[in-house]
């Protein structure tokens, strides 16, 4: 009796998760068989699986649809400003954990302080500056704005794992007469190895997905990323579905595949995130 | 090497980090109270001062802020009761040890990994009036009735956007949620069976009081988070039907872009900015109580 009680309540469990788990899923699979119906068929026929699927929408939206250069500059974005993350964030952070200087506690209480007051709308001061400095419009603009954003939760993530670090490595570096700068690129750095993963991964999520930013400093396609240029997109072909659909896969695609494969530094950036807000 | 030399070079490691938060955050917050005073449209070289004039306006005379308020206020509670109470489902049923328990994690997680434009846009297309699934689905099971364009009508727009931001959100709630659970230690749960206590008592007497603070901290985040939420909603309504699904940063984003009124957007945004520091002050307020209790 007790055995069978059992067996009864994990299906209950297991079929609610499953449940949940095929609502996470099915919009997705959606979005996938849409992408693969032609413009006449979209419309009618309401299978999840395609009998003949029309791979051309993919070519389309790439060629077309001018997701290639999207994808292009999504791509930059997200190198060169994790590049940027990575290297001013652990240089700073290297410096607030083990050296000294004049004000080291109060920058560092700044950079936490800048990640907990809430700051809607201050898109619109950052673009009166943009304009100012000649930067509106323009990839290094873009660039800089969000090497801002992540930067905060990136030092204090990278110090707090210095923090925890032994100092030994670095005491004998300094004993043979290294300097500074070559025991932080040397001996820290590669130390730091899986703080800095979770930085990059989490960062490059960030940058994939960021959309407001962008809106507002990039007006020309030749420079936006994927998220804007769907929507440049789907304001223009708005019945075009199909490639609409193969559009927006293309986009997650490189998404979902870091996500399978680095959930676990994933999970870790959100978790600090979480534990400072 | 003398001490000051020392301390000098050891600065240069944070200046970097000093340089692009001071020009790209201090700068701009500062920039929004100069900005809220005056009135002007983004491209003539001079503004005008104005004082508190956009105050009183946003705070007396401008029914749109308000009610784009109460609307993301209508959002946030949809995410705090159903999309809070099913992520606790969710992560009590993940906790029991179940088998193939890292599956489902992996799954719950991934609609909030996805961009808000792109869960929008997918949405956007199953909500379609003419040719959406959920219409589709409607009339297959004879509630063919129920159909309409769900993001265009203004009776229901605001619950279509509400749920899928329960759907994109769920994940993230589930996740943490999860994570506390697991820091209750098992002895616990073995001393309570051992006195005698059933599954109900045993979640509150020893899981609620222990996951209190968890629970305190998704509800801040819940509430700071959805209300300051937007793209999901331009991507899929652009907060129309008029006006009913705008939220406060759309808002602050047309002031600025169509309406092309700079100092206004800021004073919006100084006011919502102050509105949510309250907010989040009042919960912290309210969590140590709990802890103290």
């Amino acid at each position: 009796m007790n055995r069978l009680n059992k067996i009864f309540i994990n299906t209950v469990i297991h079929s609610f998760l499953i449940f949940v788990g095929l609502i996470c899923i099915f919009p997705l699979l959606w979005m996938l068989a849409s992408a693969l119906k032609t413009q006449q068929t979209v419309f009618k026929d309401m299978s999840l699986l395609v009998n003949s699927p029309c791979w051309s929408n993919f070519y389309i939206a790439w060629t077309k649809g001018n997701f290639s250069m999207y994808f292009f500059n999504s791509v930059l974005y997200a190198l060169s400003v994790v590049f940027g993350i990575v290297f001013i964030s652990s240089l700073a952070a290297y410096a607030f954990s083990r050296l000294k200087f004049p004000g080291k506690n109060f920058i560092f209480y700044m950079f936490l302080a800048a990640m907990m007051i809430p700051l809607p709308g201050s898109f619109v001061p950052l673009y009166v500056l943009l304009v100012k400095l000649g930067l509106a419009n323009t990839r290094t603009g873009y660039i800089f704005s969000m090497i801002n954003v992540g930067l905060a939760l990136s030092i204090y993530l990278l110090k707090t794992f210095f923090d925890k670090l032994p100092r030994d490595l670095e005491d004998s570096a300094r004993i043979d007469g290294c300097g500074r700068l070559r025991i932080w690129w040397n001996v820290a750095l590669p130390m730091a190895k899986p703080a800095i993963a979770v930085v990059t991964i989490f960062n490059t999520l960030n940058v994939w997905n960021e959309y407001i930013l962008a809106l507002i400093i990039l007006q020309s396609k030749s420079i936006m990323p994927l998220q804007k240029g769907l929507m440049v997109f789907q304001g223009a072909h708005f019945t075009e579905y199909p490639v609409l659909m193969a559009g927006i896969t293309i986009t997650i695609i490189p998404i979902v595949f870091i996500y399978l494969f680095m959930q676990k530094f994933i999970i870790k950036g959100l978790t600090a995130e979480v534990l400072l807000g | 090497m003398k001490k000051g030399t020392r301390e000098f070079t050891n600065f240069l490691f944070v200046l970097p980090a000093l340089i692009i938060f001071s020009v790209f955050y201090i700068y701009p917050f500062f920039k929004v109270f100069n900005l809220s005073m005056h009135s002007w449209n983004g491209i003539d070289p001079t503004m005008k001062f104005v004082g508190f004039a956009h105050f009183k306006e946003v705070i007396f005379d401008d029914k749109a802020w308000w009610s784009s308020m109460a609307q993301a206020g209508y959002i946030t509670l949809w995410a705090l009761t159903f999309q809070n109470f099913l992520a606790l489902l969710l992560a009590l049923a993940c906790d029991r040890a179940i088998r193939a328990g890292s599956v489902y994690r992996v799954i719950f997680f991934l609609p909030p990994i996805l961009s808000e434009i792109v869960v929008g846009l997918v949405w956007k297309w199953i909500y379609n009036g003419d040719f959406g699934l959920l219409n589709h689905w409607l009339s297959m099971v004879g509630l063919g009735y129920l159909a309409r364009d769900w993001l265009s009508d203004s009776s229901t727009a605001l619950t279509a956007i509400a749920l899928v931001h329960c759907w994109k959100g769920f994940g993230w709630a589930f996740i943490i949620l999860l994570a506390g659970l697991q820091t209750i230690p098992r002895q616990l749960y073995e001393a309570a069976t051992v006195d005698g206590a059933d599954a109900l008592k045993r979640f509150t007497n020893v899981t609620v009081p222990m996951m209190i603070p968890v629970f305190v901290l998704v509800v801040i985040l819940t509430i700071l988070g959805t209300m300051q939420g937007f793209a999901l909603i331009l991507a899929m309504t652009r907060g129309g039907p008029a006006g009913h699904t705008e939220v406060p940063v759309i808002r602050i984003l047309f002031s600025m872009i169509k309406y092309r009124r700079f100092g206004y957007a800021c004073c919006q945004a100084l006011i919502f900015g102050f509105i949510l520091v309250c907010i989040s002050f009042m919960l912290n307020r309210v969590s140590k109580f709990f802890k103290q209790a």
